[in-house]
């Protein structure tokens, strides 16, 4: 018996109608992620990198094809059943973080539990937000509002929300597009980590660099898949990070 | 669905994030719910007021005076003539129901002398039942007896104001009273009622046996009027009918000779003018707190715009429309219940430093504090509904762009 995959798009489809033309944003996508999986979807803007990507985090239906998510077929749910299997199944990291402003780390990251639909109590929301936090090594700064928090640390935030309901993906949106080079490294070390702990990641960035901390690269154009391969001299975060360190060592002892 | 209790809680997060403006959006309703809740206590505190001076006339009293006397184009008032006698008192009393006690009133004003003192007062004559009708207590010796009607005994009861006149010092029960050179026991002081709804002490008052009266003092056979005690508030109109129907009979002639009152019309014409100022009062309260409607409102609506990014952080967690609907509803719903309860509380504090300082009473009623609560929460959802239901039909993706 071989496992199901996270992700099953088979010939996805997305036009929008603007006035007289006819725009195809996704043209025939089918592609298959499988759990455990970390994938960076490449390509310029107007690809159609960012379509597909609200189609795979169900903001977004698709015009025709099938799209199965966990097994269940998203293609056909209304907008309260998508919110329903959003809460449930999809974490978001955005580039802008989008976290609540004038709201703790805390209430951030409990935020998507309040639309649960099954009850939890108030002790057991805090106990998996600080969970959750501990997870992205910000479990110190929780009660920190969003101003009082750099932007990494915001990241991280917002990383820790993504993950408090135990999502069966976790959905990256240039999540290092804000963030200067060192940060962004710091970030790839914190989805590194979290997918060698099992969490599938699929991640839109159109930075080559970010990409390579990924499994797997897809890249597209023209609403279409162009190459769909495995990252071939994969980054590690951490050796990354120690080499940058010891370089700016270098620069101060000079 | 058992999270009631989740879109409070974000509820109360972003009324708190915004404290100044909750505060200004609250006031609308504050100062509406306030001047209501103070106007009615102020309005019930005076209709209170007259309802006891009603009231003092006695409990579920219906009143029989005879008509109207003329001779020669000169026209005498209610109860200048001859037309009721004692044996209309006492049909009433065996042939209507509900009737609990009756008192036929024979009234005049004589000069009175006792304890080398004399003073103008008035003389009633009443049957025993009178301090029964009239709900008046005797506060020192007793009320003269059907014995003493049948045996025309010459024993009065005195006011409070005739025992200030005549017996400053001593006690009057025992002593003797004098009343056109006929010589009255004083067996009984009433208690001190007061100034009657038309301004007339009450207490300055000398009440004897009408049997005495009409054949000792004012040598009649007819009686000015008849007070009658029906058994409860509900059977007052009842009585009335009744003893109209009895009277008529009894009395056999074409044009009805006598008019019966009872104290529900007094109590209507006294309370009408505060009527009046409740309905004005309600008016222009529901003008202050659409106003304040209107404010909630647009603070939403305010609001959801500049929320529309965090609509969609919210909806691409998984908030569906009706999370959202509802999370803004309750917003507007707890602002203007909050602005609604800090408004009572201002209404009957303003209700007291009026009562203070002018000595009106002031009454807040409990009814008008269910129907503050109440409007103040439909106005919440009233005006919350539009901007809310909005808020719910955002499309995530254009929501999370929104700058």
């Amino acid at each position: 018996m071989q496992t199901r995959p996270v992700i099953q798009l088979t010939e996805i489809h997305k036009v929008y109608q603007t006035g007289e033309v006819e725009v195809r944003a996704v043209n025939g996508v089918t592609l298959n992620i499988m759990p455990g999986e970390f994938v960076a979807i490449m390509g310029s803007s107007g690809s159609g990198k960012s379509t597909l990507m609200n189609m795979i985090g169900c903001l977004d239906r698709p015009t025709s094809g099938t799209y199965f998510l966990d097994g269940i077929d998203i293609s056909t749910l209304d907008r309260n059943e998508r919110a329903v299997i959003r809460n449930a199944k999809i974490g978001f990291v955005f580039q802008g973080f989008n976290l609540l402003s004038r709201t703790t780390a805390l209430e951030n990251v409990e935020m998507p539990m309040l639309y649960n639909h099954a009850r939890i109590t108030n002790a057991e929301q805090r106990a998996r937000a600080i969970k959750s936090l501990e997870l992205v090594g910000l479990a110190t700064r929780s009660d920190h509002k969003p101003n009082q928090l750099s932007g990494g640390q915001q990241q991280r935030v917002a990383i820790a929300r993504a993950l408090v309901n135990q999502p069966s993906l976790l959905l990256a949106d240039e999540p290092t597009g804000n963030l200067d080079s060192q940060t962004s490294i710091e970030i790839m070390g914190v989805f590194q980590k979290l997918n060698e702990a099992g969490i599938t990641i699929v991640m839109v960035t159109h930075e080559l660099d970010v990409a390579s901390y990924c499994k797997r690269m897809i890249i597209l154009r023209d609403g279409k898949i162009r190459t769909d391969e495995w990252v071939a001299k994969r980054l590690n975060a951490e050796f990354e990070l120690n080499k940058l360190r010891a370089a700016q060592q270098a620069v101060k002892l000079a | 669905m058992m999270r009631l209790l989740a879109p409070f809680k974000i509820a109360a997060r972003a009324l708190r994030r915004n404290k100044m403006r909750s505060l200004l959006t609250m006031l609308g309703i504050i100062i509406g719910v306030g001047s209501v809740i103070a106007a009615v206590s102020i309005t019930t505190g005076a209709t209170k007021q007259v309802e006891d001076k009603v009231a003092s006339l006695g409990q579920n009293i219906v009143t029989v005076f005879s008509g109207n006397f003329s001779s020669g184009g000169m026209r005498g008032g209610w109860g200048s003539a001859p037309t009721l006698t004692v044996e209309d008192s006492r049909a009433i009393k065996n042939e209507v129901d509900n009737v609990v006690a009756v008192s036929p009133e024979v009234r005049d004003r004589s000069q009175i002398l006792a304890n080398g003192q004399n003073w103008n007062t008035q003389v009633l004559g009443e049957s025993p039942d009178y301090p029964q009708i009239r709900d008046w207590d005797i506060v020192n010796g007793a009320m003269f007896t059907d014995g003493d009607v049948r045996a025309l005994s010459k024993v009065a009861i005195i006011g409070k104001t005739v025992v200030d006149q005549l017996f400053p010092t001593d006690d009057p029960v025992g002593q003797t009273l004098v009343v056109r050179n006929i010589p009255f026991k004083i067996v009984g002081v009433l208690e001190s009622k007061g100034f009657n709804l038309f301004g007339q002490d009450q207490d300055d008052v000398v009440i004897i046996p009408y049997t005495s009266h009409m054949r000792r003092l004012s040598k009649r056979t007819f009686v000015n009027s008849i007070m009658v005690q029906a058994a409860d508030k509900e059977s007052i109109v009842q009585v009335q009918t009744d003893i109209t129907t009895l009277l008529r009979d009894r009395h056999k002639s074409a044009e009805q000779d006598f008019t019966v009152r009872t104290q529900l019309e007094v109590m209507q014409m006294a309370t009408q003018t505060s009527r009046v100022m409740s309905v004005l009062l309600a008016a222009i309260a529901s003008v202050s707190l659409l106003v304040g409607g209107i404010g909630i409102m647009n603070i939403m609506l305010v609001s959801v715009t500049e929320r529309t990014r965090e609509i969609g952080i919210r909806m691409a967690v998984g908030a569906r429309g009706r999370d959202i609907l509802i999370q803004f509803l309750i917003e507007a719903v707890t602002l203007s219940v909050a602005g609604g309860l800090v408004g009572i509380a201002l209404g009957m504090v303003a209700a007291k430093v009026v009562a203070a300082s002018t000595g009106w009473p002031t009454v807040t009623p409990v009814i008008w504090i269910g129907i503050a609560c109440f409007s103040s929460a439909g106005i919440g959802i009233i005006s919350g509904f539009y901007p809310a239901w909005k808020a719910s039909r955002l499309d995530p993706i254009e929501a999370l762009r929104y700058e």
